[in-house]
């Protein structure tokens, strides 16, 4: 009974704390240098327009959808490791997110990616395409299968490279939850040196974007697993808020 | 000691990188055969009510160029003011419009275009009427955590001046980087919204 609680119900989200996130500016991060607004954030307390947000349904998802291990196949299986990522999406209050659309993309077990404008020299996987989706059930829970992505070294110090990763993108029920950020695998050396990681100001909340490998949900002589779970921002209940809503 | 308030921490934001396209236009990066279409990239389907427009402009980075590895998703309510949503308990949304769109920069000319319709009035928190607004939101490399900002129509001075956010903007000179250019294309209105990430006419950015 838990669920009617869920976030689809409720007053105005708890305040990002920005000091949790990496900050716009991190100069290590060369990219952000130019990117980054000068001007302060204006805050702006929720509006219908920010408490609100699209909604998607299961019937638009194909079979292989969550299956990056079959979704791109056109001479036969991908090479690398084969993996299961799976975990739960919780709001701050740690109620489950149902229905939130969860999208995933990766470069290959050699950290070679499938876009036009990459060049990294390692080979191009021609049964690998790298993208998945998923809706997370009743208890916020989602998975999927996939090749265990490579490190790859990229143009920001000369000779940087980012520790294996897999993007993540959510939909919560509103577009104040919006979210972009990267999983990381446990025990990766690359992930203290990586100036991307490094933007977020705490080794605590670096940790909160790392997998541990999931023993129990690994599958024998098979598929090995790992478990990660994302948290969107809550909201009060309106039973708290000092204001009713409309007036 | 008190006890613990038990509340988790939010996911931290990194950025989408450069290769966002794989993931969320996997279509426009080549990709083709995963998924039938990108996710929000559909047009409008001729039931959709209200007046069809479009809405375009480039991003550009502090030192004026413009960037090309963008992606921006844009969220509006429909021509009645009603987000199609759930939160949305005013009534029910225009059924066929889905409220959300999704696009990358054309990856040569830096370029977003959107084809939707002119949202209504949305109440803001005080039930005063915030004048008609188109959420954006634009993730890229070097963005470390999505920017969010709003589009207001230069052709709604009035409604712009009694707008309740626009309002609480102290510095004035900075209104009109939210206020979208009235032009037009085979008699089809086009607003052109430029966004600046930083320096002069840098745009305004919420933390909403």
């Amino acid at each position: 009974m838990r669920n009617e609680n869920s976030s689809h119900q409720g007053g105005s989200f708890y305040q990002r704390d920005r000091s949790w996130h990496p900050p716009a500016f991190t100069p290590d991060y060369k990219t952000s240098v130019l990117r980054s607004p000068k001007n302060a954030l204006l805050s702006l307390g929720n509006t219908l327009s920010e408490m609100t947000g699209p909604v998607f349904g299961h019937n638009m998802l194909g079979p292989l959808d969550n299956d990056l291990i079959l979704n791109y196949v056109q001479t036969g299986e991908p090479i690398g490791p084969r993996i299961i990522v799976h975990g739960q999406v919780l709001d701050e209050d740690a109620r489950p997110v149902r229905g939130a659309l969860v999208e995933f993309w990766q470069a290959n077990a050699g950290g070679r990616y499938r876009h036009k404008k990459e060049s990294y020299l390692a080979a191009i996987d021609p049964n690998f395409g790298g993208c998945g989706r998923t809706i997370t059930d009743d208890e916020g829970r989602y998975w999927f299968r996939t090749i265990k992505p490579g490190p790859y070294p990229w143009p920001n110090g000369v000779n940087d490279w980012r520790p294996a990763h897999i993007h993540f993108s959510v939909f919560g029920h509103a577009f104040a939850q919006r979210l972009i950020t990267q999983m990381y695998f446990e025990g990766d050396p690359m992930i203290w040196q990586c100036p991307i990681v490094m933007g977020i100001p705490s080794r605590e909340a670096v940790e909160q974007l790392v997998a541990g490998l999931d023993r129990e949900a690994t599958l024998p002589m098979d598929t090995m697993a790992y478990k990660f779970d994302i948290v969107l921002r809550g909201r009060r209940s309106t039973l708290f808020e000092n204001r009713m809503e409309g007036n | 000691m008190v006890q613990s308030l038990r509340r988790l921490k939010e996911s931290p934001s990194q950025t989408a990188g450069p290769y966002i396209h794989i993931g969320a236009t996997p279509n426009f990066s080549g990709i083709e055969g995963i998924f039938p279409h990108d996710l929000g990239s559909l047009p409008l389907s001729p039931e959709v009510k209200g007046e069809r427009i479009v809405v375009t402009g480039r991003v550009f980075d502090g030192t004026g160029s413009p960037i090309k590895d963008a992606l921006i998703e844009i969220w509006q309510a429909d021509a009645q003011g009603l987000y199609p949503g759930p939160g949305e308990r005013r009534g029910e949304a225009d059924p066929h419009f889905p409220g959300w769109f999704r696009q990358p920069l054309d990856g040569t000319t830096g370029v977003y275009r959107f084809e939707t319709i002119k949202p209504g009035i949305v109440p803001y928190f005080d039930g005063r009427p915030m004048a008609p607004h188109i959420t954006f939101w634009i993730v890229a490399r070097g963005i470390n955590i999505g920017l969010h900002t709003r589009l207001y129509f230069d052709d709604e001075e009035q409604a712009n001046a009694a707008d309740p956010l626009l309002a609480r903007i102290e510095h004035r000179l900075r209104v009109p980087t939210l206020i979208a250019t009235r032009g037009d294309e085979d008699g089809k209105p086009v607003y052109t919204f430029d966004i600046r990430l930083q320096g002069e006419n840098e745009t305004v950015f919420f933390d909403i």
